[in-house]
């Protein structure tokens, strides 16, 4: 990708954090942490790798995304906003009681979304049930989950990742967000998933490790997952929860907790100086 | 009387499958390395391509059922009853009712007629659990022709549908030609002195049931109702109207299936005498099937005993 390309992406990473925390303030609940150290992701899939249309939101041959870690709607909710598919005005009507922005994502209600979810473990399966609608119907579209490291305590998620690779699902690309922390405290603490990276690769998927905030190494990792054949791919992230608001960073309290009046001035005066920083250059 | 065809209908649904997977291309099966028992190997065999072994994993097949339906395919997934709608029953509330998707469930195996395999594997609390979600269709059919009507009908209709197949070879009793209409209960014999509701392989015991009263000067009204769920409430209102004693048999748990189903419509609607044959709060255990049936209370003589007392 072009610098200017980069730092296009950048600002709209930080735009959608400003809108996970305007949503999560205005629902005054929500889960800002793992949304914020997705947001590049996020960014990424919508703003360059997917074949999407926000005018078609159903389009049959769309590329697919399944936020397996579906508690951290926020993040695909701003992405979706900022992309086109409804108002960005909406977002903190997040939670709301008459809102179509359901506190986990809903496919019936928000444009964009293709899979409800909200109970761990079952959207990655679901994506691989897209996976394999494709692959058996002959149709080129690929499909995109997200999951969290703490998600991956859950004993289906080892069950849908020996379907993938058992079908060969190489139209198949999943990612953990490696931010360490889940509700109760460090990933290793509450029950170890490591090594995540080994395990999948034990269980049949082609690995790659990155930084998950370095929108260079999202875009080698996607294009490398287009090259692999006959297995499906795991990206492995490593980010900071809670990334670019100073007193969410690494914070398992602000897994599920939304910022009041006063921390939401200062969560969105951060931003918006890092969004300068990021314009002005 | 000649001997009546005896049919399990778990054999009628693999052979539905493999007949209606000739018409429809869209049709693709998902099973839990049950294939051999839940009879889709019988259309394993005719579509390998378009069957999907998904493992000892209940819970990813279910939610794989869900991803290939979004991709415009049309799946049965198939296992038993305790595994389909118990195992894996959060899955289908939250990835197939929740967001409503067009995926059959074929459950095999309902109901303490299982027989020698024991408690494990009665499921008794499938049509509760099932029920409870909301927008599932719920059917289990009396015999082979209905069970065969009722997967094309399943197929036809837009929606999550689960249905419930016995293991045990029953008497088949509906013509072949059969249509099947969700929703929809089937008068088998008027009466007017008490209506005996009953679905799956209690139907022929409440037939039976029904010509044992006749004999007895009491006329029973015999009704199969195959859908749990939408309950045709017009005719059990109907039914509970002419007979005024309603009593429903069912071969699960009195507690959550048709029998509460119907018993809550006539306490808000019609409140109306009601016996419920079913199995009582218990587990099942190990046993041939039919002598198991008999043993609880699932057969035509206890349909009568329960009639009698009421009609005293």
């Amino acid at each position: 990708m072009t610098l200017s390309e980069k730092k296009q992406l950048q600002c709209t990473a930080t735009k959608v954090r400003m809108g996970i925390i305007e949503s999560t303030h205005g629902a005054k609940a929500g889960h800002p942490g793992g949304s914020l150290s997705a947001a590049e992701m996020f960014t990424y899939l919508y703003f360059k790798e997917m074949n999407i249309d926000p005018k078609n939101p159903k389009a049959e041959n769309r590329d697919r995304f399944v936020l397996s870690k579906g508690h951290t709607a926020p993040g695909l909710y701003a992405t979706l906003a900022y992309r086109g598919f409804f108002p960005v005005e909406d977002l903190p009507t997040l939670r709301h009681i008459d809102s179509y922005l359901q506190g986990h994502p809903n496919m019936n209600t928000v444009p964009g979304v293709d899979m409800s979810t909200g109970s761990l473990g079952q959207g990655i399966s679901v994506a691989v049930g897209m996976a394999l609608g494709a692959k058996h119907q002959n149709k080129d579209f690929r499909v995109y989950t997200l999951l969290g490291d703490g998600e991956i305590q859950e004993g289906q998620v080892w069950e849908a990742c020996m379907a993938a690779a058992h079908y060969k699902l190489d139209n198949l690309v999943i990612v953990i967000d490696n931010n360490g922390l889940q509700i109760d405290g460090k990933i290793d603490d509450v029950m170890s998933p490591y090594p995540i990276v080994d395990k999948l690769s034990t269980f049949g998927f082609h690995t790659i490790a990155i930084d998950g905030h370095d929108f260079d190494a999202i875009e080698r990792a996607m294009n490398e997952a287009k090259t692999v054949k006959g297995q499906p791919t795991a990206i492995v992230m490593k980010t900071v929860k809670g990334k670019d608001v100073s007193y969410m960073e690494n914070q398992a309290s602000w897994h599920g907790k939304a910022p009041n009046d006063e921390e939401y001035e200062i969560a969105m005066n951060e931003l918006k100086a890092i969004l300068a920083e990021q314009e002005g250059k | 009387m000649a001997e009546i065809k005896k049919v399990a209908t778990r054999d009628a649904y693999g052979a539905a499958l493999a007949k209606l997977g000739e018409e429809k291309k869209n049709l693709v099966v998902l099973d839990a390395d049950l294939a051999g028992a839940t009879k889709t190997s019988v259309f394993k065999k005719a579509f390998p391509e378009r069957h999907f072994d998904c493992g000892i994993a209940e819970g990813n097949m279910i939610c794989m059922a869900a991803g290939l339906s979004t991709t415009g395919l049309v799946p049965f997934a198939s296992s038993f009853a305790m595994f389909a709608a118990g195992r894996a029953f959060e899955q289908v509330r939250n990835s197939i009712g929740y967001p409503h998707l067009n995926v059959k469930i074929g459950a095999t195996h309902g109901g303490i007629s299982v027989g020698e395999d024991g408690a494990s594997h009665q499921c008794c609390e499938d049509f509760a659990l099932m029920r409870s979600i909301p927008g599932m269709t719920v059917i289990c059919p009396a015999d082979g022709v209905e069970a065969e009507a009722a997967v094309r009908a399943a197929y036809e209709m837009d929606g999550p549908v689960y249905l419930r197949f016995g293991r045990l070879a029953i008497p088949q009793f509906h013509e072949e030609g059969f249509r099947f209409q969700i929703g929809k209960g089937e008068i088998l014999k008027d009466g007017a002195d008490v209506a005996i509701i009953a679905n799956g392989l209690l139907v022929y015991e409440a037939i039976q049931a029904g010509q044992m009263l006749a004999e007895a000067g009491i006329e029973a009204m015999v009704i199969n109702m195959a859908t749990i769920k939408p309950l045709d409430e017009e005719l059990v209102l109907a039914a509970a109207q002419k007979c005024g004693k309603v009593i429903t048999c069912e071969e699960h748990s009195v507690i959550g299936g048709l029998g509460e189903a119907v018993s809550a419509l006539l306490a808000e609607k019609l409140p109306t005498v009601v016996r419920r044959i079913g199995v009582n709060d218990e587990f099942g255990h190990s046993g041939p099937a039919v002598p198991l049936l008999k043993q609880f209370g699932l057969s035509a003589d206890h349909i009568v005993e329960v009639a009698k007392e009421l009609c005293k």
